[in-house]
Formats: C-alpha cells, sequence, structure tokens
C-alpha cells in the first residue's frame, strides 16, 4: 500500500527553459546585486542618475556580455542566461531605473549591432560595449511616432560616402550618456515597413544633440533623452543590416525586448511578493499580526497567484522564443499580462503597508510608479492587444 | 506598402505543442477528441434534459478513456498523469459541462485513491469494472452541514464486531443518484476533528441493482448548470457495511483526502482553461461573422481587443496548469501552485464564459448558441472541489500567513 500521507516538501525544481545551470548564474548574480546595486539605489534615484563605472564594473563581471560570444568578449552563453540576469536584478536590485538603464545598453542596443552588424561593426561598437566602455541606447520612437513605428520621420538622406539626418529622438533610456545611438531613420520618403534603415550615431558627430533630459514618474535612476539631429554626416560604414530592411530589425528587437519586460516583470512580482509577506508577518494590529487577517492573507494569495501565472505564460513564451518556434501571440501576451499585473501587486504591496508603503523609505512608492511605465514602453497595452487580436485572425 | 497584417503571421492556431506533451500525447488528443465529437458532442443538448446515459460511461471504458493512467494490470492504459490533462481537455469538446464532471469524477476523483489506497481486493471489486465503465462511482464529501469544512462531516461509522454501521447524509454527490458504489468520507471518532476521520469504499447496490439496505437517494437536486449530470442528496441509516470496506488507514481519511483533492484541482483547471478555449473559438468564429455597422464585429477594436484579452488570460491559466502539472508529474506535491492553478483557471473560465455571451449579444443568452449553457456549467469549479475563498485560504497559509 502507498503512503498514507503525502505532504508538500516545500522543495521546486527550477521551472523551465530554466535548468541547474541557470541557478548558478542566478545565485552569483543576486550576490553582486545585492550587494553592489541594492544599497545605493535610493541614493542613484534621488541623483537621477547611477554611475557611469556600473556599466564597466557589470562587464567585469561578465553579465554585460552573456549571450555573446567569447571572441568579441562576451560569456558564450545564451537568452537564457540574459533572462536569468534581467529577472534576479529585478528581484534583487528592486529598481526599475538601474535596470532600465543597464538592459537598455547590453540587451537592447546591442543585439541588433550583434545580430545585423558586420566583423567591423562588432569591433566599434560591440566589443567596447560588452566591455562597458561604451554606453548604447536604441532610438526608435520620436515626439510624433510612437506605437506606430512605421510613422517615423527622422530622415537619413543619401548623400556621397553615406547619409545625411535630421529628425529628432525621444524618450530614449540612455539617451544622455550613450555613446553611440542605433537609429531608426526613413532612408526613402515613404517611410514605413520598407523605408526605414537602422545607422549608428555617434554622439561626437557634428548636428548630434542631447536636447533634453527628461524627467519622469519613475525609473529615475536611468537617464532618458530627447536627441536632435541637424545634418548629421554619417558614413555609409555606420548602416546596420540592409537598407529599408530596418523593420525587420525593430521586430527581431521587439519580441526580446518585450519578453525582457515580461521576465524583469516577473523577477520585480517575486521581491514585492516577498516584501509583503514579511510585512504581514512583523505588523501587528488589534493584536495579532496583520497577515492573521483574512483580509490581508487573500489579499496576498491574490497577488501570489497572479505573479506565479504572469511566471508561467512568460517563462512559457521565453521557451518557445529560446526555440525558434513562432511566439509572437505569446510574446505580446507574457508582456500584455507581466506589466499591468507587476503594478497592481505594487499597489497592492503598497496597501498592505500602509502609510509606511507611501514614504520614500521601503521603496514601495519607487515600485510603483517604475511599474507604470510597463503598460506603455515596448508597445503599450492596446498595440499588444492588436497583436493579439490580428494573430487570432480579427 | 507592406502592412501590419502581412508582418503579423497568424500562428496561434498551429497548434504548438507544450514541453510537457510528447507525440504520444497527442496521439491520444487526436484520437480522443475524435470521439467526443463524434459521439458525445451530438447528444448534449439531449442529455440536459435525460443526463448522459450509462452507456457512454462503458463505451469510454472500452475505448480506454477512463483509466487513461492507471497500471495495465487493473485495465489502465499506464499513461503517466499528463494522461489526464489531455483527457480533461479533450472533453471540453463534449459541448456538455455535465457530461465532463460525472466522467472526471469517475476517473479523476473516485478511482485514483482506490488505486492508491485499497487492498488488491477492492481494486478487483471497484478498480477493474470502474475502468472499464461497468460500475458507476460517486465521492461522498460534503455534507448539508459541511462542505470546504471537511472536518466538519458528521456521517459517522461506528465499530460493531467485524462491521461498522452508517448513519449520516451526504449532499451534492455527483452520479450520486446512479452510483453503483462510494467512496465515502466518515467520521469513525466522532470525538476528533481531522484524525477522527477514516474512508470507506462501498456498494451501494447489491447484485440486482437494488439499494443496499437502510440507503436511500433522498433527493435528486436541481441545478444552475450542469443538468446532463445527475447530483444527488444521499441518506444513511445504520447502513452495515464489513470493517474491510475501510480504504486506506482508519484516522487517516483527512489526509488521503488532502492528497485526493490535489490531482483533482490540477484536472479541473486544465478542463477549465480547454473548457475557455472552446468558447473563445465560437467567440472568434461568431465575431468574423456578425456583422454590424457594415462590418464584421471583430473588426471594431472593442471586440478585437476584448477577444484578445480572452485569449491572453487563457493562455496564462493553461501556461500555470502545464508548469504546476509538471512539478506534479516530476514527483514534487506542490499543494501552492494546484491551489493557484485551480482559483486562476476557474475563475478565467468564468469571466471568458461571459465575455463570449457579451460578443454573442441577445444570441448569447439563447440556448441554441450553447454559450448561456457554458456560461452557466462553468460556473461551478468557483465552488466544486473547494471554493475560491478556501483556494486564498490554502495559498496565504503557505506563506506561512
Amino acid at each position: 500500500m502507498a503512503t498514507s500521507v503525502v505532504k508538500d516538501s516545500g522543495a521546486r525544481a527550477t521551472l523551465p527553459p530554466f535548468g541547474a545551470e541557470h541557478e548558478e548564474l542566478r545565485r552569483t548574480v543576486e550576490r553582486f546585486v545585492t550587494a553592489e546595486i541594492a544599497p545605493h539605489v535610493d541614493a542613484w534615484e534621488r541623483a537621477e542618475e547611477f554611475p557611469r563605472d556600473l556599466y564597466r564594473r557589470c562587464a567585469e563581471l561578465g553579465f554585460l556580455g552573456l549571450k555573446f560570444p567569447e571572441r568579441l568578449g562576451g560569456q558564450g552563453g545564451d537568452h537564457l542566461h540574459d533572462a536569468v540576469w534581467v529577472e534576479e536584478l529585478a528581484r534583487s536590485g528592486g529598481s526599475g531605473g538601474v535596470a532600465a538603464g543597464l538592459n537598455a545598453h547590453a540587451s537592447i542596443a546591442l543585439p541588433p549591432i550583434f545580430n545585423f552588424g558586420t566583423e567591423e561593426q562588432h569591433q566599434r561598437w560591440l566589443v567596447p560595449g560588452i566591455a562597458g566602455e561604451k554606453i548604447g541606447a536604441l532610438g526608435i520612437t520620436e515626439p510624433g511616432a510612437g506605437s506606430d513605428v512605421a510613422g517615423i520621420a527622422t530622415t537619413a538622406r543619401k548623400i556621397d560616402g553615406g547619409y545625411l539626418v535630421n529628425g529628432s529622438k525621444t524618450f530614449i533610456t540612455n539617451g544622455v550618456r550613450a555613446d553611440f545611438l542605433v537609429c531608426a531613420c526613413k532612408t526613402t520618403e515613404a517611410g514605413g515597413h520598407d523605408g526605414i534603415s537602422f545607422l549608428v550615431l555617434e554622439r561626437e558627430m557634428p548636428g548630434y544633440e542631447v536636447s533634453r533630459k527628461l524627467e519622469k514618474l519613475g525609473w529615475r535612476s536611468s537617464d532618458t533623452g530627447e536627441i536632435s539631429f541637424t545634418d548629421v554626416e554619417v558614413p555609409a560604414a555606420n548602416l546596420l543590416g540592409e537598407e529599408n530592411g530596418g523593420f525587420r530589425l525593430i521586430m527581431a528587437n521587439f519580441a526580446w525586448e518585450r519578453l525582457l519586460m515580461s521576465i524583469g516583470a516577473v523577477g520585480a512580482m517575486q521581491r514585492l511578493i516577498d516584501t509583503a509577506v514579511a510585512y504581514a508577518k512583523d505588523r501587528e494590529a488589534f493584536g495579532r499580526p496583520i497577515g492573521k487577517f483574512q483580509a490581508i492573507r487573500h489579499q496576498i494569495a491574490e497577488m501570489a497567484t497572479k505573479a506565479e501565472v504572469s511566471r508561467a505564460l512568460t517563462y512559457d513564451a521565453l521557451r518557445l522564443f529560446h526555440a525558434n518556434q513562432p511566439c509572437i501571440p505569446q510574446v505580446a501576451m507574457a508582456k500584455l499580462l507581466t506589466q499591468r499585473t507587476v503594478l497592481e501587486i505594487a499597489d497592492q504591496t503598497l496597501q498592505i503597508h500602509g502609510g509606511y508603503g507611501y514614504t520614500r523609505e521601503y521603496g514601495i512608492e519607487r515600485a510603483v510608479r517604475d511599474a507604470r511605465l510597463g503598460p506603455i514602453g515596448g508597445g503599450t497595452d492596446e498595440v499588444m492587444k492588436e497583436i493579439i487580436g490580428k494573430t487570432l485572425g480579427l | 506598402m507592406a502592412t501590419a497584417s502581412s508582418v503579423i503571421k497568424p500562428d496561434h492556431a498551429a497548434g504548438r505543442k507544450h514541453f510537457i506533451f510528447s507525440q504520444e500525447h497527442e496521439d491520444l488528443r487526436e484520437s480522443m477528441q475524435a470521439w467526443v465529437k463524434n459521439e458525445l458532442y451530438p447528444h448534449r443538448n439531449e442529455w440536459e434534459d435525460t443526463y448522459w446515459p450509462t452507456s457512454a460511461m462503458k463505451r469510454a471504458g472500452e475505448l480506454g478513456f477512463l483509466g487513461l493512467c492507471f497500471p495495465e494490470e487493473y485495465g489502465g492504459q499506464g499513461g503517466d498523469y499528463y494522461y489526464s490533462l489531455v483527457r480533461a481537455e479533450c472533453m471540453s469538446y463534449s459541448g456538455s459541462g455535465g457530461t465532463n464532471m460525472a466522467f472526471a469524477v469517475q476517473s479523476d476523483m473516485v478511482l485514483p485513491p482506490i488505486h492508491l489506497l485499497g487492498t488488491e481486493e477492492q481494486k478487483k471489486r471497484y478498480l477493474e469494472p470502474g475502468l472499464k465503465g461497468e460500475k458507476v462511482g460517486a465521492l461522498g464529501i460534503t455534507e448539508p452541514g459541511a462542505g470546504s469544512d471537511v472536518a466538519g462531516i458528521r456521517t459517522t461509522a461506528i465499530r460493531d464486531g467485524d462491521e461498522f454501521v452508517i448513519n449520516g447524509s451526504k449532499t451534492f454527490i455527483t452520479n450520486g443518484p446512479r452510483a453503483d458504489f462510494i467512496v465515502l468520507v466518515c467520521k469513525t471518532d466522532p470525538e476528533e476533528r481531522h484524525a477522527g476521520i477514516t474512508l470507506f469504499v462501498i456498494d451501494l447496490k447489491d447484485d440486482e441493482g437494488n439499494l443496499v439496505p437502510g440507503y436511500t437517494v433522498s433527493a435528486e437536486l436541481e441545478k444552475m448548470g450542469m443538468h446532463a449530470s445527475d447530483t444527488g442528496e444521499l441518506a444513511f441509516e445504520d447502513v452495515r457495511v464489513p470493517a474491510d470496506s475501510i480504504l486506506g488507514e482508519e484516522g487517516k481519511g483527512f489526509y488521503h483526502i488532502a492528497w485526493e483533492l490535489q490531482g483533482e484541482r490540477l484536472v479541473a483547471a486544465a478542463g477549465c482553461h480547454a473548457g475557455a478555449e472552446r468558447m473563445i473559438e465560437k467567440a472568434i468564429e461568431y465575431a468574423q461573422e456578425r456583422e454590424a455597422f457594415g462590418r464584421p464585429i471583430g473588426k471594431f477594436q472593442a471586440l478585437r481587443h476584448k477577444i484578445a484579452e480572452m485569449a491572453t488570460k487563457t493562455e496564462a491559466a493553461k501556461a500555470m496548469t502545464y508548469a504546476t502539472a509538471w512539478r506534479f508529474a516530476n514527483g514534487e506535491y506542490p499543494v501552492r501552485e494546484i491551489t493557484m492553478a485551480k482559483l486562476n483557471a476557474s475563475r478565467i473560465a468564468c469571466e471568458v464564459a461571459d465575455d463570449t455571451i457579451q460578443i454573442f449579444g441577445g444570441y448569447g443568452y439563447m440556448k441554441e448558441y450553447e454559450v448561456e449553457r457554458a456560461y452557466r456549467d462553468v460556473r461551478l469549479n468557483r465552488i466544486g472541489a473547494g471554493t475560491d475563498e478556501v483556494m486564498l485560504d490554502v495559498i496565504g497559509r503557505s506563506y506561512g500567513l
């Protein structure tokens, strides 16, 4: 006869697509982030930037090059390693701004150079980028074109030996400090899906100007810039991939960017829930820990359920992406679900903390403000629903 | 110029596999779906009035669909735990929540504890005919005065020599009115709460098909939905059963049941996400065909986005259930995650059914389109196998709260 009492030992295996080798990296990232990032987050938020040295430090430890080949200074890992870094940075760091600044460089600006760049371009930007010596940003959004990417107006007119670029970009993470900008430009009169190209612009180019550092609701430790281009001469050698083939590059990057946002949200949710559980056990009201009140216990149960469901969907989308399977709707679904969910969970965590949650000390009000960007950045909720609806044939 | 729709290729319907499923699971899916569509679906309306016929369960037994995860020595198919999920998903094509529930009670609630805890004799007597669909079983936990609070049950089984004498009543018992046997939760020590609970597996009918002495079906209950399924209130008055009717260990019944509920909840979650998928298919089809203000209603952003939301929730529920099933099949006993999966999937199934009615408008409110039935059927999932509130308590307690 089988054993009569089966008990939950609490043991949990790592959920696919992650395996044991990822756990080791996770612990390494956790140690680093806990020791060298988390203690400074509040000061960096107040300063509205984190030190540029942090890139170099992360590079030293290999975190900026996890998914790039060793010959370029990377670690020779893959997307899953990068995902571990992103999730753990969010969970242990608790700062949307720091994560945004680091990831906009390593996970958003560098991949298109790796995927579409020539060997020479790899040497010029990717190698110093992985080493944390040069900082990159991706420039797509403009004052007049956000979700509607095909509507960008920055033009790159062909001239002898290259392009003459005019226009502007906004909401560019790392835009203020970036040494190079992977920039979407119209290379035909019509622009649109078949008329966009990517040029790598460099900050020392005449006519390239950081016109503004933007102030934001959250993500304050990351710098967000508005950049203007006035007759910037860009050599042909700075064209990334094929001329007029930029839209494909944008789409390729979006899937990964959205997955990263989803994974970061999963990490952030875990942090918030751990915080809420700890507080609910510790804080007493009416003679008992508030977690012993059913209202709070159920609230936390709701939050934890949403978080686990978000994790399952995100990991599954990541698994498909990693396996090169079609995953456009799954990625859009993960992005749509997780960005809202982390905002809800952050707000509920604030509620559980009461007045303390509203003060800066606990970092929870910051988490709420940071999370609010999720349903906007990387494609708004509304754009995600359009994508999902279209893949369903509507 | 290319349009956005030429860049985004529809591939959602391509039927991708999840990592937990092998080709064998997909093969089963194909054959079982065909059976459900050919032999159950055509009767969905009729069975709402007549209940599902016992012959349908015998047919399922013949085809091996009742014993997918049971060992071959007892007449099962020897499949892994994932077969249960595939089964639950395939049943969603029946168009009848009541039939699905009745079959799930047999193969996922009544028979597993007999397999796990039963003696060889009990397995011969109940498991083998149960897997063949020759005997229909029921599970008797809930009572008029005790539902979610299992430890509060009052049905007693008091030892009298070599027998136990059972007194009490059970209610909301699926398959109860027609059941040949029942796995019954009783107090063998009425003074105790958890420690006084013992499981029995007993005959409700003799070899001639007459109810055993002292046992009566005191009511056949009418319900909001699940009309294809018979639900009974059962009364036991000095029903005498042999002492070897105990299933598992005396006094351990509460823990047996707690174990039992885990597998059941996960299968229920699978049924819920699959049911939601069927609703979404209907909603998409309708939104593509139905025109208003000069175009298919699915071309209006409000409906397109609503369906996108429905699909997102459902995909997430499915991912959660699969991930948890993976844990369960790998030897973990992930009570927290199972509870989350059940809570989430059953709510989402209700929301999606409601959204689907909304998309269908007046037609959705009519019986003909079967959406209103799904709406009524699926509502039970937030109550049965542990209410939402009990689920939240289990999850909260798992965090030490």
